[in-house]
């Protein structure tokens, strides 16, 4: 067998079919954070999930061509922005900080609840690109080869 | 208005990152302009809150239902603290931080530390104050192994594991009081804590605040960290650690808590007292054989901190001025000498006291804003040390706590001597093989060491309209105690 | 009341792995214990007996929910929970790049 980066053929055969659906997932428990529990924070986590599987799967070089350092680190301050804009935006649209002062549909329905949507839709892309970069750092560092004899501890 | 305290360094850490790639060096323009901008909002909220306290309601959601912001005076004091010091920090960043690799990453970490303590003075709620510790908290831990040499990463950690350890302890005790009066707006904590009387509960809770808040401000046993933390930082880093953050995140969030939520007993404020005249006692004698010139200083912030935390303690209304007023002073001063420690550093290449020598000819001004700074420490007049000691030792004579005073006029002796060893050795003796051909440091370096020697000397001569304008409001407040739910909550 | 002891119990586990423990990974999640800990105590303080999740619906008829409060609180603090791990294991893996060791009995340069 010739030895490639990554897991054997059928991890990498269900990981294609499995990270869209884990990505969809991820984005349907964001978008519903106002119905259902949930919101930014774990729907961000579920996607930096997706894009981990990928990592596992295939090997940090063919994962990382498809979304680069560059891209994760602007996506999680575009991210940041998006959020301090809001706040700002209730302070400029009503005078009071952090307002919620888009308009209301009926209850329960998808586009209810004002601000809280994009909220949420800025927090998922600052928690999902800041694990995704959190992982691929820690990943990225080589350990030196020969650790220290008796370094082992309790 | 309020918002703005908390919104203006965030949105800075917040672009920071993404400029900073399409400009480079565009980073250290944004944090100082943010810092700047802090600055004038804070001196201007000296006026706002001349008729009372401002509350703030984010969202539009009246307290107890909403997160409320309140800015009083003990917050405007604090704010004043933060803003002065961070600016001029920044000032001096613009040129040390040169020789580090990554420079935006600093002044978004930074961007981020002023946000936190900023959001931390003017939170009006218990999880609020707790979020913003710890964004101050995280920042501090990454901004301390900045250098990633081993020393500071080493340092960082063990400042990290007993950090959280510390917010832990205080989660808990919130928790404990939320789950005595289900509510966490600190207004309508310490209005329900009225009718409940200080059962059981609420002393374990007070325990706990005691001992988290006062890991964060290394209070003597809690001091382990501070010794090894402050000087592994980079020198701006470690001016804003000693000057500010220990002094925000510790003493002012404990002094909130315990005066305005919990109300002050006389065993508390007992312990208070101990707490400050071990730490006294304890920070001055271990910096007695300390030859690096960093770990001195950190040494003595912990003596300092006991100054300021005893004359809190003991609850007196000169007491408690007394004890603001050294809050701010040795925010001044210790910066003041932090700053000038890194920039002997920055010239000579070294920190230990036995190398250095001869630097008041080669380097004039530090040596004479070091010079003030340390003359300041020491408690000489008319410089503002001076009285601000003055000040909590004729309180704890006038409460009867002759120990305590005595405490503090020996510690004030033991600083003296400590600080003229450091003059000595490391300014005015002549030159040794290292120090000869050093220069002067550049020039934004020099423009924050003067401002903060000129202000050092300013709030010694100025300090009675000083301590009229701003102490004694700010003293006010805290010993106003549970009636600050009143103001809050609008009677 | 039995429950609130039970959770300092299982902080004071934690405390003690934090102690006892001489490799720095496993003083680490000795932390995570910890903290578990403390958000379980936030989170029971919100239950009240026969209630049920507080989720709002257009289906739901009854009024007796668990306090919600305490459940958005903790959903931050699990997140900063999350950014000091990810800064402890960053420094900890630099701390084996320079020491070459997990031991802390080893990490010991500053002293006095």
């Amino acid at each position: 067998m010739r030895q490639e980066s990554g897991m054997t053929l059928i991890v990498k055969r269900i990981t294609r079919i499995t990270v869209s659906l884990i990505f969809l997932f991820g984005i349907y428990i964001v978008l519903h954070g106002h119905l259902t529990p949930g919101g930014g924070f774990a729907g961000g986590v579920i996607i930096a999930l997706s894009f981990i599987h990928l990592v596992l799967a295939f090997g940090k070089k063919v994962a990382l061509k498809r979304i680069s350092e560059a891209t994760i680190s602007a996506f999680e301050s575009i991210g940041g922005v998006f959020f301090w804009s809001i706040a700002l935006g209730g302070l400029l649209f009503s005078g009071v900080y952090f307002l919620n002062f888009l308009p209301k549909g009926e209850a329960f329905s998808l586009f209810s609840a004002g601000t809280i949507v994009f909220c949420n839709i800025a927090i998922f892309l600052k928690v999902g690109a800041g694990l995704f970069a959190i992982f691929v750092a820690l990943a990225f560092l080589r350990m030196p080869d020969d650790p220290k004899e008796g370094g082992k501890a309790a | 208005m309020i918002p703005l305290f908390v919104a203006i360094p965030l949105g800075a850490a917040f672009i920071i990152p993404l400029m900073s790639k399409v400009r480079e060096g565009s980073a250290r323009w944004i944090a100082t302009g943010s810092a700047l901008a802090l600055l004038c909002l804070s001196v201007s909220s000296l006026w706002w809150v001349q008729k009372g306290a401002l509350v703030y309601s984010v969202g539009g959601w009246k307290p107890p239902f909403g997160i409320c912001m309140v800015l009083d005076n003990l917050t405007v004091l604090v704010l004043l603290v933060i803003n002065l010091i961070g600016f001029l920090v920044l000032l001096y960043s613009l040129d040390y931080i040169k020789k580090y690799t990554a420079p935006s990453l600093y002044y978004t970490l930074f961007s981020l530390l002023l946000a936190g303590l900023n959001g931390l003075a003017v939170s009006g709620d218990l999880f609020n104050l707790f979020v913003f510790l710890e964004i101050a908290s995280i920042s501090s831990y990454a901004l301390i192994a900045f250098g990633t040499e081993a020393e500071e990463l080493e340092a960082s950690f063990k400042y990290l594991v007993l950090g959280n350890v510390a917010d832990l302890l205080i989660l808990f005790a919130i928790g404990v009081l939320f789950g005595r009066a289900s509510t966490l707006n600190m207004a309508d904590l310490a209005r329900s804590l009225q009718s409940i009387s200080l059962t059981d509960p609420v002393l374990y809770a007070t325990a706990l605040f005691i001992v988290g808040f006062g890991l964060k401000t290394a209070l003597v046993p809690f001091h382990a960290w501070l010794p090894d933390a402050h000087p592994a930082a980079p020198a701006p880093m470690s001016a804003m650690l000693s000057g500010v953050v220990i002094k925000v995140v510790g003493v002012y969030a404990l002094t909130r808590v315990v005066f305005n939520v919990i109300g002050i007993t006389p065993l508390i404020s007992s312990v208070l007292m101990v707490l400050g005249i071990i730490s006294m006692a304890a920070g001055v004698l271990l910096a007695i054989g300390q030859w690096d010139f960093k770990r001195l200083l950190a040494y003595h912030s912990i003596s300092q901190i006991g100054y300021v935390v005893f004359g809190i303690g003991l609850g007196t209304p000169l007491g408690v001025a007394g004890g603001l007023f050294h809050l701010f002073n040795h925010s001044l001063f210790k910066s003041l000498l932090f700053l000038n420690s890194g920039a002997v550093e920055h010239a000579t290449g070294t920190r230990d006291l036995r190398k250095l020598g001869g630097l008041c000819r080669t380097m004039p001004v530090t040596s004479a804003t070091s010079l003030i700074a340390s003359l300041s420490i020491a408690g000489v007049p008319p410089l503002c040390g001076f009285w601000s000691k003055l000040l909590i030792i004729m309180a704890a004579f006038q409460a009867g706590h002759t120990a305590g005073a005595v405490v503090c006029i020996l510690t004030a002796l033991v600083t003296l001597a400590s600080f003229l060893k450091v003059q000595k050795f490391a300014f005015l003796r002549a030159a040794e093989g290292l120090c000869e051909g050093v220069r002067e440091v550049p020039f934004f370096m020099l423009c924050a060491m003067v401002l903060l020697a000129l202000l050092c000397i300013a709030a010694g001569v100025f300090f009675p309209p000083f301590l009229e304008l701003v102490v004694k409001p700010a003293a006010q407040v805290v010993l106003e105690g549970r009636r600050y739910a009143g103001f809050v909550l609008g009677g | 009341m039995s429950l609130y002891a039970l959770c300092f119990i299982l902080f004071s586990i934690g405390l003690y792995c934090l102690l006892v423990k001489r490799n720095l990974v496993k003083k680490i999640i000795g932390l995570g214990i910890a903290e578990y800990a403390v958000n379980l105590f936030f989170i029971l303080l919100g239950f009240k007996e026969n209630a049920e999740a507080p989720i709002l619906d257009k289906y739901t008829a009854s009024q007796n929910f668990v306090d919600p409060l305490p459940q958005a609180l903790i959903l931050t603090s699990i997140v900063i929970g999350l950014g000091v791990t990810a800064v402890m294991v960053a420094i900890s893996v630099r701390i084996y790049e320079k020491y070459r060791t997990f031991d802390i009995r080893e990490i010991r340069r500053l002293k006095g």
